[in-house]
């Protein structure tokens, strides 16, 4: 049109030019077009810079800080489990037994401190409650669940790994330093002489700690001893929840509003409303779980069922669309071949479409459960936040009405609370969360890839 | 060519299929305008006119495979062997069992060879057993000429075959159910020359077991494989009659137009 316009070649001009000018040179509008090309590729390619940068920032934060969390440092003490404190009788009556508290065991532990930093010639000023100090308040509760669990033992000297206390472990993660403990009242530097030459002994060593992704929470005044394996279950058994009710209900949906329903108002509205619905903030989700599931319906406070029930309202609407969108994918000569041998609609549907669909629908649905894995909003308002010290559910049933955390309130529980410890292991529990989040997408991308098929 | 030889014959055969007085229309459009047509038992019918005339929306009629679009409304009386097919006792998914269809596209499902022909009799209750679906399956591939060219991959994907053995496993997953009607919406369009010439020998013999309807936008196509030609136009029907007079001597106008390459 313009171009052509534009180029008015003069008749019988140089040798070699033909109408429209030379092939060979590049004539204005080429090059500002080229121009327009290549200055799109470069924003292109910034965006996709930033984007990376921004990537690697936080991979290495979390990777830098939260990597300390699956390690953890620990004392090795010969205890001897005097009989004269643990069992006054001497009969090893269990019962008897369970009486003697932690604080019975406190001696054990300092004497234990003692005959090794002793044995071991070490010259140091400490009373023999510093000496203690140095390790977990875990260190006699452990002695006792050992002792009670073995009351045979009782006389022998045993060898046991105590976690240390958190000073401890932060001094050997370089977290603390002389410098930061100086108006600490939990340890003091001479405690960290100590520890410098139990280190060197090898009485003090950092290892892994398998107790933070399998274990329970722990107080405040515990955050060595704090892990995210209960609330992992509670995750576990809310996921369990969410697809239960969701792919069931979402999947039979979506095939009845894209198949089935009348396209009319009604329906028109429906749609909307489920688009609407997946963009509902999560928090939202989480009020009308405490008003209708636990005031309403008087459902068990901070119990994975509810925590459930409300992410599988806040997973439908993905599902739903995710659902549909799959199923529209399947081409409608599919359809046609069905109901022209004889099909019903429902058999076209069950026995061509949905197979087709299948991948799509197991995509979408494993995006959505990825999503109400990492949601914390609405389980703050179901209570399935704050210290919960249970143990791991040991029945099912147990697992879903019995109060318990999830990954991401835990993760929030910890990132509040003082102790810089515990911030560590906030670190640690979104390192855990994302191992699990690229995992399901990465299934979710290998599964598309393996059952898509091509017409 | 020797097909020419057809043109010719006059065919009496008792009727099949007839329609009265169809009208259909989508939401507010008039697609098929008061339509009468016999289509008669063992004779291969096709219906000829230019694109948008309602020739494949009428074809479509008949084994009611308009009730899939919401905004279809089909006035009139088909009669099928004398029944009406719009009657509200009867069942569009036992109707199509009898009146079998083969699309424009081959559109074979994406599963084996052996499952895309098994599919209609399985979920027709036609085999008691195995070595029964068995015989169906050998029986519909050899009606559908396509036999020897898979019978050593019945379990291959049915997706993977050329565009005209598709077309072939559709028109032989078509004749498994036993259907009494075989309906085919310009079944060559998608097809080169070869795989056509296949597909045209193969509808004509499967005249001797059918009644069939073909839609074509190729008049030599028609002239080929049809005894009974009807000409559509705008949505009417404007001639009916034997393929050999419609060819020769058209009494319309229009006819001798669109066959002489005037309109459409």
């Amino acid at each position: 049109m313009t171009d052509i316009s534009q180029s008015p070649t003069p008749m019988g001009g140089a040798a070699g030019q033909t109408k429209g000018g030379s092939l060979l040179t590049q004539n204005a509008r080429t090059r500002k077009r080229n121009a327009a090309e290549m200055r799109f590729r470069g924003y292109g390619i910034a965006a996709i810079v930033v984007g990376l940068i921004m990537l690697l920032v936080l991979v290495t934060t979390i990777v830098s800080r939260g990597t300390g969390a699956f390690q953890q440092t620990f004392i090795t003490l010969d205890v001897e489990l005097l009989e004269s404190k643990l069992d006054k009788k001497g009969n090893r009556d269990l019962d008897d037994i369970k009486k003697v508290t932690t604080f019975g065991y406190a001696p054990l532990i300092k004497g234990a401190m003692e005959s090794t930093v002793d044995a071991l010639g070490i010259e140091t000023g400490l009373k023999s409650k510093e000496l203690a100090g140095l390790l977990s308040k875990d260190a006699a509760a452990q002695l006792r669940a050992y002792v009670i669990e073995n009351p045979d033992q009782i006389g022998q000297t045993v060898e046991f790994r105590f976690l240390a206390q958190s000073r401890v472990d932060g001094y050997l993660k370089g977290r603390v330093s002389r410098d930061s403990i100086e108006n600490d009242k939990n340890i003091s530097a001479g405690q960290l002489d100590l520890v410098d030459a139990l280190v060197a002994a090898g009485v003090i060593e950092k290892t892994f700690n398998l107790d933070f992704i399998i274990g329970a929470d722990a107080s405040d005044q515990r955050p060595e001893a704090a892990g995210i394996g209960v609330s992992m279950m509670g995750s576990l058994f809310m996921m369990l929840v969410v697809l239960a009710l969701a792919l069931p209900i979402g999947v039979a949906a979506s095939i009845y509003l894209e198949e089935f329903a009348p396209k009319n108002w009604l329906t028109d509205i429906i749609e909307v409303n489920i688009s609407n619905l997946a963009a509902v903030p999560s928090i939202v989700f989480g009020i009308l779980g405490l008003a209708v599931f636990i005031n309403y319906m008087h459902l068990p406070m901070s119990a994975p069922l509810v925590g459930g029930l409300v992410l599988t309202l806040m997973t439908l609407p993905t599902i739903i669309i995710s659902t549909r969108a799959a199923l529209k994918a399947v081409p409608p000569s599919i359809r046609d071949a069905a109901l022209g041998v004889g099909a019903s609609k429902m058999q076209a549907v069950f026995h061509h479409v949905l197979p087709l669909a299948a991948p799509g629908i197991l995509t979408g649905t494993i995006i959505g459960l990825a999503q109400a894995l990492g949601e914390t909003a609405p389980l703050l308002l179901i209570g399935m936040v704050g210290f919960i010290a249970s143990n791991a559910p040991e029945t099912i049933a147990d697992g879903l009405l019995a109060p318990n955390s999830a990954m991401p309130a835990q993760i929030y529980e910890w990132a509040k609370r003082a102790d810089p410890a515990f911030y560590e292991r906030a670190w640690g529990g979104i390192i855990i969360l994302l191992v699990f989040l690229v995992t399901m997408n990465t299934v979710a991308v290998i599964l598309r890839r393996r059952f898509e098929r091509r017409w | 060519m020797n097909d020419m030889s057809r043109l010719d014959k006059t065919v009496t055969n008792t009727t099949k299929i007839s329609a009265k007085n169809v009208n259909v229309y989508y939401g507010d459009t008039h697609a098929i305008k008061d339509v009468n047509v016999e289509i008669e038992d063992n004779t291969v019918t096709a219906f000829i006119g230019p694109s948008g005339c309602g020739k494949s929306t009428f074809l479509r009629c008949l084994n009611r495979m308009n009730d899939t679009i919401d905004i279809c409304r089909v006035t009139g009386e088909i009669l099928l062997d004398g029944e009406d097919i719009y009657d509200k006792r009867v069942d569009p998914v036992q109707l199509r069992a009898k009146v079998g269809m083969v699309f424009q596209k081959p559109n074979p499902f994406p599963k084996s060879i052996y499952d895309n022909v098994a599919y209609g009799p399985r979920i027709h209750g036609l085999a008691r057993n195995k070595a029964d679906l068995d015989e169906i399956v050998e029986k519909s591939l050899r009606r559908g000429a396509i036999w020897d060219e898979v019978k050593d991959r019945l379990h291959a994907p049915g997706t993977g075959l050329s565009g005209g053995q598709q077309q072939r496993l559709c028109i032989a997953r078509a004749v498994a159910t036993e259907p009494e009607v075989l309906l085919m919406d310009e079944p060559c369009s998608a097809l080169d020359p070869i795989a056509t010439a296949q597909v045209e020998e193969l509808i004509d013999e499967l005249r001797a077991s059918y009644s069939v309807v073909i839609v074509t936008h190729s008049m030599q196509q028609a002239a080929r494989v049809s005894q009974k030609t009807a000409f559509f136009h705008l949505g009417n029907l404007v001639e009916f009659g034997n393929t050999g007079q419609i060819f020769t001597n058209p009494e319309d106008p229009r006819t001798e137009s669109y066959i002489t390459g005037r309109i459409g």
